[in-house]
């Protein structure tokens, strides 16, 4: 684990703030005077967890670097619902690129920043998964390589939401989405595509690597602090639960990203130069079942006969991540 | 303004789209009623207290549980805590000690010198109260918090009622009986001890506006035994009284080395404990229905059994000699009711201790018109009236759950209608809120806390002394305790709500003031509702 978990007041460390605690070990976002980098009146849908997590993390940057921040933004959601000209919610300078190269415009600004005497300020760049995984690949692939001064971060939602919900490299097998619906044999998405962004940034042995949900804030923020104590190229993937692509319950975002947590789906860790230094271990492991109901995308596995063979496979993935990873050993 | 190259438009804030227009469910903030609040026979705001002492602020915790109760430190003894049996933490690992933490608290209150403080109002109206129980000094407490004069009269050389007539020291320390009385005197409630009442509106006359009678229940339900005369038959609220006066140990009831005990209830399982202490070797229990049936609460059956008393269930007492009793075996029918079999068995005795439940002397209450009583309960409304204007009663005489808690709850309960009769008002409890029930709580956000263990007096000294069998926490595992408490209902101000929203739309007050909804803003998405874990917040249709 990534922080110094607070035992027996309470709620400990699970709730975002704890009235009993001092406040230098309180979360950012607990502040009444934290940041909002993201403002009210974005365009975002009830209960979007993109907007969510862009808050809790360009928050957790901002009060790293005492405000001295840069970001670049992908084409996305993020962008689409925060920024519809001449309004924008963000409270931090920030620069929109295009759909596929907001690691070079990054790597553009700390180079820049570099030249003009500035290194002081830090330069984050931010993505949908799409965004970050498909297209937008080769220039996140050069940042790590060359090890540029930028932290990526990823909000990752399976999905290219913002044109209306169709597959991408990080949509997860037997998810319906627009192109991937769910008829015949082997409906929804396939078996065997895809990728996982974090093992390859990890692969390439760049400073810091981690994943994060929008369940675990104190995770999140101290990843972000870490992650802006280093130089370098740096990778943070958020999984980011989508009501609408996943068809769920808008008030069910940050239940859907705790979920995908224990049951092993999604593995919450820490690495630094290419190797795992921690891990969030699941506390009350789950079947994945318990993840894949709630959501429509799964909706065609649990008709009148249940496809128990497709949840098996799903169950096998969380549980080799479970191995991989190994989120059932005590932290 | 001049714009830069290809700007027509001036940069602009989201704020000026007001996304509250696509609510249609917008969330609220509520108070729901915690389960041991419900559950408290004496009303205390349970959760409210412990919220307190999760910060370490006992004395504002003490002053909180006071408002509805005095006896703090007597509650935390011998209270059987009904409030732990309905807490919603059992769910999640075991029942938050409220009672050890009510210890605490009262203890505290002792060793720092804790006072009440003083009334602001006077009515200048004054009350009678008839018995220093603790319904009395319950009624008499708020009474005087209500700005009345109250004046107890008690027939006993000293007051507490059963308290200290019939609880065991052994359960309940004279010292702390006596310090949580102190402080009601120093408070401005009037004893007179040795004050009988015979006869209730002769008493009232004496510049009374009002009463409440707190006369308990204290003459021994008989059964009929054939005895011999050489036998020796006892009533236990006889023994236990006598225990009272015995400051040394020959000044006890004279029992015998093997004692045996009728009946199944508190009672029954204390003077049994009590004569083990006095020396029998021998000391039974007999019961003529099972475990399951029996009154007496199971902790108390397990102290018991762990002391070396035995039990004979299914079984009643036909006759009692000299030095034996002749009991008869029972059988439960279809009904569950205990049968006669016709089985008899002789067990050594040198006394038997009738433990069959008490009556109330209902003496005072002879020819006072309006009066009713039933199967020798006197009967009040729900602001704890008798059918006689100005005459309130509650605790043992009015009720058949007979604790010193549901006494303390009479006795609030009734100032509270007294103090509207006295205005010429009648009493309207306010409404109670919806029940906070687990299923509307997030339980994932309470940390992993198993409950803390009383310490117990080694078996050896509960065997042979009167010294106090269940200890107390220190201040370190209270405070612990205190955090167990999930807050069920009522906001801790864990700055959830505020955290989760992804529009920003939660207003933190600050230390104290909780928080506030901006509906300019909030999408009605719910996820605070979802995420809060206590089950502060609700989410109501927008009307249009
Ligand atoms: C052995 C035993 C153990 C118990 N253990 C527990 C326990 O662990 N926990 C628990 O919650 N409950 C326990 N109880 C029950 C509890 O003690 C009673 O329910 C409670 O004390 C009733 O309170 P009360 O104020 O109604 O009456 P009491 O406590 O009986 O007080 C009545 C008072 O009125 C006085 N009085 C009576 N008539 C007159 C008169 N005419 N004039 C003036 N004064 C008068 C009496 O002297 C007495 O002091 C126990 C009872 C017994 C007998
Ligand atoms: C080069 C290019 N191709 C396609 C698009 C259209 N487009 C805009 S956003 C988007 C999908 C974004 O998906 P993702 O990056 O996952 O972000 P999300 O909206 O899901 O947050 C697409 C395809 C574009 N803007 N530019
Ligand atoms: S957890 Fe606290 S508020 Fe909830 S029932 Fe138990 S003591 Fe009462
Ligand atoms: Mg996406």
């Amino acid at each position: 684990m990534s922080f110094q978990p607070i035992k027996f007041y309470q709620t400990g460390t699970f709730t975002v703030g704890n009235r009993l605690l001092p406040p230098e070990q309180r979360s950012v976002q607990a502040s009444a005077k934290r940041f909002n980098s993201i403002n009210s009146g974005h365009r975002a849908c009830q209960g979007c967890g993109e907007a969510l997590g862009a808050r809790y993390a360009i928050d957790a940057a901002m009060e790293a670097t005492d405000g001295q921040l840069v970001c670049a933004n992908a084409t996305g959601c993020l962008e689409v619902f925060s920024t519809p000209y001449p309004e924008t919610s963000w409270q931090v300078p920030w620069i929109h690129s295009l759909f596929g190269n907001t690691a070079a415009v990054a790597t553009g600004i700390a180079a820049a920043l570099k030249v003009k005497d500035q290194g002081g300020t830090r330069v984050v760049a931010q993505g949908g998964d799409g965004g970050t995984t498909d297209i937008g690949f080769g220039c996140l692939s050069g940042m790590f390589e060359r090890n540029d001064d930028v932290l990526y971060i990823c909000y990752d939602n399976q999905g290219y939401m913002n044109t209306g919900v169709q597959r991408s490299s990080a949509t997860p097998p037997a998810a319906r989405t627009a192109t991937t619906m769910a008829v015949g044999p082997e409906p929804g998405n396939v078996f065997g595509q895809g990728k996982f962004v974090p093992a390859i940034a990890l692969a390439h042995d760049i400073p810091y690597v981690a994943t994060a949900t929008v369940a675990d804030l104190r995770d999140l923020e101290a990843k972000v602090r870490r992650a802006m104590e280093i130089r370098g190229a740096r990778y943070l993937h958020i999984l980011v639960p989508c009501p609408l692509g996943w068809g769920t319950a808008a008030h069910d975002t940050i239940r859907m990203a705790r979920l995908a947590k224990e049951t092993g789906i999604f593995p919450v860790f820490e690495a630094e130069h290419g190797e795992i230094r921690a891990v969030l271990p699941i506390r009350r492991q789950l079947p994945v079942e318990e993840y894949l109901k709630p959501q429509k995308r799964y909706a065609h596995l649990f008709g009148k006969q249940p496809h128990v063979e497709v949840i098996a496979r799903l169950q096998a993935l969380a549980d080799r991540n479970i191995r991989r990873y190994g989120l059932l050993e005590q932290a | 303004m001049e714009k830069p190259f290809a700007i027509t438009l001036d940069p602009g804030s989201s704020l000026a789209n007001r996304t509250g227009s696509w609510r249609t469910f917008r969330p609220e903030y509520v108070d729901r009623l915690p389960p041991c609040n419900a559950a408290c026979p004496a009303g205390e705001n349970i959760q409210g207290w412990l919220f307190h002492a999760e910060g370490g602020d006992y004395e504002a915790a003490w002053r909180a549980l006071t408002d509805n109760n005095p006896l703090p430190a007597i509650m935390g003894r011998v209270c059987y805590h009904p409030c732990e049996s309905a807490c919603n933490r059992q769910n999640i690992d075991a029942a938050v000690g409220i009672n050890s933490v009510e210890r605490f608290l009262g203890d505290e209150a002792i060793k720092r010198g804790w006072k009440f403080h003083p009334s602001a109002q006077d009515s200048g109206k004054r009350v009678l109260v008839v018995g220093s129980g603790p319904a009395g000094l319950s009624a008499a407490y708020h009474l005087t918090r209500l700005g009345h004069r109250a004046v107890i009269h008690e027939a006993a050389p000293l007051a507490g009622g059963m308290m200290r007539y019939g609880i065991p020291k052994y359960r309940l320390p004279r010292d702390v009986l006596d310090a949580e009385i102190r402080r009601l005197v120093d408070f401005g409630v009037e004893i007179r001890l040795r004050t009988k009442v015979s006869n209730v509106l002769e008493a009232l006359q004496d510049g009374f506006d009002a009463v409440f009678l707190g006369v308990g229940a204290h003459i021994a339900k008989r059964a009929y035994i054939p005895a011999g005369d050489a036998s020796k038959v006892l009533d236990a609220v006889a023994v236990l009284h006598d225990m009272e006066g015995a400051q040394l140990p020959d000044m006890a009831p004279m029992l015998g080395r093997r004692v045996v005990v009728y009946g199944g209830g508190n009672t029954a399982i204390d003077v049994a404990r009590t004569a083990k202490r006095l020396g029998a070797e021998e000391a039974i229990i007999v019961y003529r229905r099972t475990r399951e049936k029996m009154p007496a609460h199971d902790f108390e059956v397990e102290e018991a059994l762990q002391e070396g008393i035995s039990i004979k269930w299914l079984s009643t007492i036909k006759e009692a000699g000299e030095d034996d009793i002749m009991i008869e075996k029972m059988a439960l029918d279809d009904k569950g009711f205990p049968q006669p079999t016709g089985e008899f068995e002789r067990i050594p005795a040198d006394s038997v201790v009738l433990a069959l439940g008490q009556d109330s002397d209902l003496g005072l209450l002879e020819n006072v018109p309006g009066l009713v009583t039933d199967k020798g309960l006197v009967q009040v409304d729900a602001a704890m009236m008798t059918g006689h204007p100005g005459v309130f009663a509650g605790g043992d005489m009015a009720g058949n759950e007979r604790t010193v808690t549901v006494a303390v709850g009479h006795g609030k309960k009734a100032a509270r209608a007294i103090d509207a009769y006295l205005r010429g008002k009648t009493y309207a409890p306010p409404p109670k809120p919806e029940l906070a029930t687990f299923e509307r709580m997030n339980p994932w956000y309470y940390s992993d806390a198993p409950k803390t263990v009383r310490p117990v007096l080694d078996i050896i000294r509960r065997q042979s002394t009167f010294e106090e069998v269940l200890g107390g926490l220190d201040e370190h595992n209270a405070l612990f305790e205190a955090r167990r408490c999930m807050s069920c209902g009522n906001c801790f101000e864990c700055d959830n709500c505020y955290g989760v929203c992804p529009d920003n739309a939660v207003i933190k007050l600050g230390p104290g003031r909780r928080f506030q909804f901006n509906y300019d803003y909030c999408k009605g998405c719910g996820v605070c509702a979802a995420e809060c874990p206590c089950g502060a917040i609700r989410m109501v249709p927008e009307e249009n």
